[in-house]
């Protein structure tokens, strides 16, 4: 195998973690409320945008702006439950999706407004510039964003499978009436998972900003990989994301290099939907 | 002749003396629609050229004698329309073909705009402009290269700036110059994306360099706002051209530059097609890695109190950006515009017409490097032209080729960071 091929499957690994870390909030709401959150790549966005105010007001690098974009990100994760999601929650399906979408635009178009339509950037050896072995170069910003990725994975399956915290979050995804009978309050799990999903979001979002350009309408392109990811994972399964991340990523790569870029969407989204037809609850998701 | 048509004959004309009423009662305002990307992926593009039409309108609604010889500028308003201000009514294309489709539709038919101006990208410029040709209303197009777009036998459609075939004649002529002084430009690859403007670039490129006797050795698409362009680099890291020519947007510039140093590749040389690389943003965000990158433009910056540096101030007070290429052909499209507007002394769609037909301005009534402006029975403006200009400390452009009105001699081989 040539050395090029090598850095491309390397590559899209790191490309998929990322894939993988910005699609584990989304799958959370998913399996958790069934809630398809359309403003899931505006949260990105959102994260990009505390890490590069706290890099030009505080010249804080990663170390302040991902803990602060995790801190604001789950703090609007709750308002924006209380505000919107528990009452759309209650509506028809078609409720829930334009609600989401609305608050999508709603943020955009604030950021927008506020910070103009220009493209940001974060300087380029925030973290630590590219390690280069035998050949290999590997970004130190995307190696952050992958291991970060795992983590996060791992932090979040622990939670949900090994914690009251976690058995009661998902006693209310399975039923929320007979939770409630076990004195298990249904709003206040709701409220904790948009926490941690937004949370994780705008983590990712403040670690994908330091080799991606920052521009209000940037949750637009990542958002639609970030659904992808979640169906083929499987709706609500974390690992299921990672893996689907990786594979998609991995995908993307060999397909972009060996047959073209233009041709790579078609080959991701042909395998995509090949796979759905025998496997429609996706790779780890339950039927 | 039966009842009907007859009917028919008086209803229109009763309409035609309304219309004309209305017209008279509307003289003191000539509104012009303007489609732009004010949202999506290009919205900064947006952003800029509607702060450079609210300087080109300043120009034109109030006296302002010390842009010299520039039409529409010395009195307040349009002479030819007894001093009537000319009002932009911005409308937002998203950067999609259909919106900006809608958009043109809505400007004629219940704003009742004069004139269509617009629409950045060249996809969105060919399906807002078939709706102009369709109700007969002027559409002038100061900034989308698309070769094809003044190849569609439209009667209404006019275009300001220099085109695809203008410029790959300029990078064919350029190369042939850099390699006359030593530098290998045998290989060249076109890195470009999947729009109307990318891929009818690159085919009108290729074409230019194939006539030349040199075929392109590689071709590089790719999709329009890329999340990855890993692959794309790496394919050039391992076919190691000697030219790149990058046909791309902001987004993908950005994503590129960055891409392209994580991967430490450079080639000899980097020619951009204007788009991405001259947006300032562009610049801000990754000119410091991007050292010795080549662009084309038409705009230079005048000597201090020429209209060109004047213009260029206020645009900056105005945005806070310095004028870049693009909105530069903007204003100008926009001043073509209005003086033939000027000239028709009415809004008649007709007269409109007329007059930009017999557009024939000379460079010094010109804001931007042309010979002058000057169209076609195609629309196209015959005298529009370009140079090469180059990021050498990654923040400002310099003129470097053609030598007779370069600042600085062109810096070999490209820096990166």
């Amino acid at each position: 195998m040539s050395f090029v091929l090598v850095q491309v499957i390397v590559g899209g690994l790191l490309l998929g973690a990322v894939y993988a870390l910005f699609s584990s909030g989304l799958t959370l709401v998913w399996g958790m409320m069934n809630i398809v959150n359309f403003a899931h790549g505006d949260f990105v966005m959102l994260g990009m945008y505390v890490a590069y105010v706290v890099y030009t007001l505080m010249g804080g690098g990663p170390i302040l702006g991902a803990p602060l974009a995790t801190l604001v990100l789950a703090t609007v994760g709750v308002v924006v439950y209380f505000a919107l999601i528990r009452d759309i929650m209650k509506g028809p399906m078609l409720a829930q999706i334009l609600g989401t979408f609305g608050l999508a635009l709603l943020l955009r178009y604030s950021v927008f407004w506020w910070f103009g339509a220009n493209f940001l950037s974060m300087p380029q050896d925030i973290v630590g510039g590219t390690y280069a072995f035998a050949g290999l170069r590997i970004e130190a910003s995307r190696l952050l964003a992958g291991v970060v990725a795992l983590l996060v994975t791992l932090g979040l399956h622990l939670l949900l499978t090994r914690t009251s915290l976690g058995s009661k979050m998902l006693a209310v995804a399975e039923d929320q009436t007979a939770a409630q009978l076990m004195g298990i309050r249904p709003d206040t799990m709701q409220a904790i998972a948009w926490a941690i999903a937004a949370g994780a979001t705008g983590l990712a979002g403040a670690l994908v900003a330091n080799f991606f350009y920052i521009v209000p309408t940037v949750g637009e392109t990542l958002s639609i990989v970030a659904f992808v990811t979640v169906s083929l994972g499987g709706f609500g399964s974390v690992p299921g994301a990672l893996v689907a991340g990786l594979l998609i990523g991995v995908i993307e790569s060999l397909s972009g290099y060996l047959i073209g870029a233009v041709y790579k969407d078609i080959v991701v989204y042909v395998l995509f939907l090949f796979f759905l037809w025998f496997r429609p609850q996706g790779l780890m998701g339950k039927m | 002749m039966t009842l009907k048509h007859v009917t028919g004959l008086l209803c229109a004309a009763a309409m035609s003396l309304v219309l004309a009423a209305g017209a008279r009662a509307e003289d003191k305002v000539v509104k012009i629609g303007v489609i732009m990307p004010m949202s999506g992926g290009t919205a900064s593009i947006g952003a800029h050229a509607k702060a450079a039409i609210e300087v080109a309108m300043d120009i034109i609604n109030n006296p302002h004698p010390e842009l010299g010889n520039l039409p529409s500028a010395k009195n307040a308003g349009l002479a030819g329309l007894g001093g009537a201000k000319i009002e932009a009514v911005f409308a937002d294309n998203q950067g999609n073909p259909a919106t900006g489709q809608n958009q043109a539709l809505r400007l004629i038919t219940e704003d009742k705009v004069a004139a269509v101006f617009g629409s950045y990208q060249s996809g969105v410029t060919l399906t807002s402009s078939a709706i102009a040709e369709k109700y007969g209303i002027p559409f002038l197009n100061s900034e989308s290269v698309a070769a094809n777009l003044t190849e569609r036998g439209f009667k209404w459609f006019f275009r300001t700036t220099p085109i695809a075939t203008d410029f790959a004649r300029i990078y064919v002529d350029f190369l042939a110059d850099m390699k006359a002084t030593g530098a290998k430009t045998d290989a060249i690859a076109l890195v470009h994306d999947n729009t109307e403007y990318g891929t009818s670039v690159a085919n009108t490129i290729s074409a230019a360099f194939k006539e030349k006797g040199q075929p392109v050795a590689l071709d590089v698409a790719y999709p329009v706002n890329a999340t990855d362009v890993q692959g794309q680099v790496l394919q050039l890291k391992d076919k190691k051209p000697d030219v790149i020519i990058m046909i791309s947007y902001t987004s993908d510039a950005i994503l590129f530059a960055k891409t392209m140093q994580s991967l430490d590749y450079k080639p000899a040389i980097l020619l951009a097609d204007d788009a991405g690389y001259s947006d300032p943003s562009f610049i801000k965000a990754v000119g410091k890695i991007s050292q010795g990158v080549f662009n084309r433009s038409s705009w230079v910056v005048g000597p201090p109190g020429s209209a060109s540096a004047v213009i260029a101030d206020m645009y900056k007070k105005k945005s806070g950006e310095e004028m870049d290429d693009t909105v530069a052909r903007q204003m100008q499209g926009f001043f073509v515009l209005a003086d033939a507007i000027d000239r028709a002394g009415s809004t008649d769609p007709a007269k409109v017409q007329a007059a930009l037909k017999a557009t024939d301005l000379k460079a010094d009534q010109l804001m931007i490097g042309y010979k002058g402006v000057k169209f076609d029975d195609k629309g196209q403006n015959i005298l529009a032209s370009g140079a090469i200009i180059q990021l050498q400390d990654g923040e400002n452009y310099v003129s470097v080729w053609p030598k007779a009105n370069a600042e600085k001699p062109p810096a070999l081989p490209y820096k990166g960071w």
